[in-house]
């Protein structure tokens, strides 16, 4: 993984984008693991269907990962003959497989490391030179141990000399200028960054496999900005701490996996009916339960869109890439600041654990305002819940004179006191609903690309895939229209109605057994056809070349 | 009710609201909120510097009877709302109050870790030994063989009484005092300290259910002032709250660990958060 990373430097430092996953068992530490990087000249947002190099720097655990690997005849596989043979899952890819003798070479240099011979093979052969690498070298270790560098500059050298004699390598088209500033980030982190962005200043989290580093970026961020960072002793105090500072006037966020998502729903029905902002940061993983911790899936929609008891609606928001993960984090504190109520923010493992090279965010000006009250006239009673025509109603900051109310639960009158009258609740409900309704989301309810007879509808990671083979079916004469749903919860029918108009077939992609998304398509939107559907499980990533064939398909 | 401002002194019934409570006539919960709101008067406090917190249960009803500003929350959850709050707010006053079920059963774990995190919060349970509000199940404070009620298995549970100021110690409270519904002024003091105090104090207050726990009107004839200095040594305070029968009143430990929470205080501008994500 050291090495992964300082290839994926060295790469950007050459002016490449890239996007790298990872992969690893439940092991706690060590153990097996796989770095699957894409490179490119341009932005890249998806994997690929079969990568053009593996290199093996030993077989351990493998077979675990074969699937996770797909490789073609037109593949090279680089592998060390003293590490043993090639496993007959990759030789029967076809692949043509060459020795790399890491383990020789990295012995002929005082402190050498095979990884290091590995790092210089790969590069040379896909054609970044020796120079990005030993600068990213001299980054990570000249200061700290002077003789690893030497060590590692050397076995650098050595792997790129050997793989020059390989032959049959791919090398990639030159890079473009870095004429922007990029980025290297990754969704979780960019999450965080997109929540103090947004005005967020209090964070509560439980740690949680694929989520954790969302809490890691706060714990750290927050301080620096003024901010509280709190590691809660579960889901339910993260969420209930944080409604607790948002009722304190700081906007607040907790990040969580689906088995987290669950215990908080209870606290987000309080966010929901107390009209308390709140933002929770799902980064899903596959489920049901436990499932696999460290794998995607997009299989939380319903949780998220219909888990609170009661009728109880609320935003929900979903980033379509890693860069994105910043952006719609952001916007979702924006709403749910806007609108008090909770947001919650639709990641999965496959954009928030990715990291990726990309051209610098823009600053975009959502910063979370709330409606803020102003105290009632002398004799008048303070009203927080008041019927206004936009459903949202003035919300004061504790320590503001003449406002002080019970922020609650129970349903209530527009001065917050319980009520059980039903005009009280049919009231309530209706300025709750008709907030969500009406408010202006602008654009940003989805990423809609290119024109055609198909669309392709779809939402989160799944979106990379969709949009690479939208544009392989493009070479093809087949022309689709990518519709990437940002704005899952509430509704947008006129908006998606206009997005569809002179659409004739519809495919909607997904990573959902059940085609969760599918569903909610069908079921809350008046569609002009009958969609099909391309859903299908996690763990493995959704990838190019399976929607490709289906608009085949389709567009015969 | 909306002249509250910077200058003013406030009486106790200004800190009282105007909704009438879905107390029982003769409920032990009234008494506590005469001695909290009397409280926050005798320290001066100001009705929009204040915050009462809940969770749900007969006693948690309690910050709509206020006029601060309150959270009803959900059942068990008071004590991380209210740290929620207490730590996004340090300015405020933040008091969170509920019942026996509310704070030791559902809410248990919550419990453990506020004493542990110590947030300079004060926390009010009213122990009434029932849950109210189902109509007399046994709550963790009930007695092992208590079967008064229907809703109680014949025999009682069976199970050791929770022990709320044992436990408190144990897991690292800075603050532990036990009043009684029937001394409102004893205890309206005893609330004043523990608001005073930093860090996590933890009141029990002894607030009978003439409903479900009829017997309980005797405590009237079995809680006793102890009028004991309170101790700093956490050894002296175990020993006190594990010899006592659950009926001595008063301030039995103080401690001294300094509250959670560093000062806020941004060092970077946010767009200084960019440099780390900038190649």
């Amino acid at each position: 993984m050291t090495a992964a990373n300082m290839f994926l430097d060295a790469a950007a430092e050459a002016g490449y984008y890239a996007l790298f996953g990872r992969s690893s068992g439940p092991q706690i530490r060590g153990g097996e693991a796989a770095a699957l990087v894409r490179l490119g000249v341009e932005p890249i947002t998806s994997v690929d269907d079969t990568f053009d190099i593996m290199l093996a720097i030993d077989w351990q655990g493998v077979q675990r990962f074969a699937a996770e690997l797909p490789l073609s005849k037109n593949s090279i596989v680089i592998c060390d003959p003293s590490a043993g043979d090639v496993p007959d899952v990759y030789v029967k890819t076809g692949a043509k497989i060459v020795h790399l003798h890491m383990k020789d070479l990295a012995k002929e240099i005082p402190g050498g490391r095979p990884n290091m011979i590995a790092l210089g093979a790969v590069a040379e052969l896909i054609g970044i030179p020796v120079g990005p690498l030993t600068e990213v070298l001299g980054k990570s270790l000249k200061k700290k141990r002077a003789d690893a560098y030497e060590a590692s500059v050397a076995g650098v050298k050595a792997g790129a000399a050997a793989a020059a004699t390989l032959g049959g390598a791919k090398r990639l088209a030159a890079a473009k200028a870095k004429d922007a500033k990029r980025w290297t980030v990754t969704g979780n982190y960019g999450a965080g960054l997109g929540a103090i962005r947004g005005g967020v200043r209090f964070c509560a989290a439980y740690p949680i496999t694929p989520a954790t580093e969302v809490l890691e970026y706060l714990a750290s961020a927050l301080p620096k900005v003024g901010g509280v960072f709190v590691q809660a002793e579960d889901e339910l105090a993260s969420i209930n701490m944080c409604l607790g500072a948002s009722y304190g006037g700081e906007a607040s966020i907790t990040s969580t996996a689906g088995p987290g998502l669950s215990l908080m729903t209870e606290g987000l029905g309080l966010a929901v009916a107390s009209e308390t902002p709140v933002v929770v940061v799902d980064v899903q993983r596959v489920g049901p339960s436990t499932g696999i911790a460290t794998k995607c899936e997009q299989s939380d929609l319903n949780i998220a869109v219909y888990g609170l008891h009661g009728d109880a609606p609320h935003l929900v928001v979903a980033p379509n890439s890693v860069g994105d993960c910043i952006f719609t984090t952001q916007w979702g504190v924006y709403l749910a600041e806007s609108l008090q109520t909770a947001c919650l923010v639709m990641s999965d493992q496959a954009l928030g654990q990715s990291r990726a090279i990309i051209d610098a965010p823009a600053d975009v000006a959502f910063v979370g305002k709330r409606l803020v009250a102003e105290a009632p006239a002398e004799g008048e009673v303070f009203k927080r819940y008041a019927n206004t025509a936009s459903g949202i109603s003035p919300m004061p900051v504790p320590g503001q004179p003449g406002c002080q109310y019970t922020s609650d639960g129970l349903e209530h009158t527009e001065t917050g006191t319980p009520s059980s009258q039903s005009s009280d609740h049919t009231l309530q409900l209706d300025k709750r609903q008709r907030k969500l309704t009406n408010f202006d989301y602008g654009n940003h309810w989805a990423t809609i690309e290119g024109e055609g007879d198909i669309a392709v509808i779809t939402w989160g990671s799944c979106t990379g895939a969709a949009r690479e083979a939208v544009a392989r079916a493009k070479a093809d004469g087949i022309n689709a229209k990518l519709i990437s749903l940002r704005l899952i919860s509430p509704i947008r029918p006129q908006h998606l109605a206009d997005a569809l108009k002179g659409v004739s077939k519809i495919l909607v992609v997904e990573q959902s057994h059940q085609g969760q998304f599918t569903r909610y398509l069908r079921g809350e939107y008046d569609l002009p056809v009958k969609p099909e559907s391309l859903s299908r499980s996690g763990p493995l990533p959704m990838r190019p070349g399976e929607i490709h064939a289906r608009l085949l398909s389709m567009g015969k | 009710m909306s002249s509250c401002d910077s200058t003013a002194t406030y009486a106790a019934k200004d800190f009282k609201s105007d909704v009438k409570p879905v107390w029982c006539p003769g409920c032990g919960d009234y008494a506590v909120l005469s001695s909290i709101t009397k409280a926050f008067a005798d320290l001066g406090l100001k009705p929009h510097e204040t915050s009462v917190v809940s969770g749900i249960g007969c006693s948690s009803r309690i910050p709509a009877y206020t006029n601060t500003y309150g959270i009803h929350s959900i059942h068990g959850r008071a004590l991380a709302v209210g740290q929620g709050l207490k730590l996004a707010r340090p300015d405020l006053t933040v008091m969170v109050a509920g019942g026996d079920g509310d704070g030791f059963s559902i809410g248990g774990n919550h419990f453990l870790h506020a004493c542990r995190r110590n947030v300079d919060l004060t926390y009010i349970v009213m122990d009434n030994r029932v849950y109210g509000m189902t109509k007399g199940q046994p709550s963790p404070t009930t007695e092992s063989d208590w079967d008064a009620s229907a809703m109680a298995p014949p025999g009682g549970t069976g199970m050791t009484p929770f022990h709320p100021l044992a436990i408190a110690l144990a897991s690292g409270a800075n603050f532990i005092a036990r009043g009684f519904s029937g001394d409102p002024n004893g205890t309206a003091q005893i609330i004043a300290e523990a608001i005073r105090h930093p860090g996590f104090s933890f009141v029990a207050i002894m607030s009978p259910c003439i409903t479900f726990r009829e017997e309980q009107r005797d405590w009237k004839n079995t809680m006793r002032n102890v009028n004991i200095e309170p101790t700093t040594d956490p050894a002296q305070a175990a020993r006190r709250l594990m010899t006592d029968d659950g009926f001595n009143c008063g301030i039995l430990y103080r401690g001294n660990r300094p509250a959670y929470g560093k000062e806020k205080k941004a060092t970077n501008a946010v767009s200084d958060l960019d440099r780390e994500f900038t190649l």
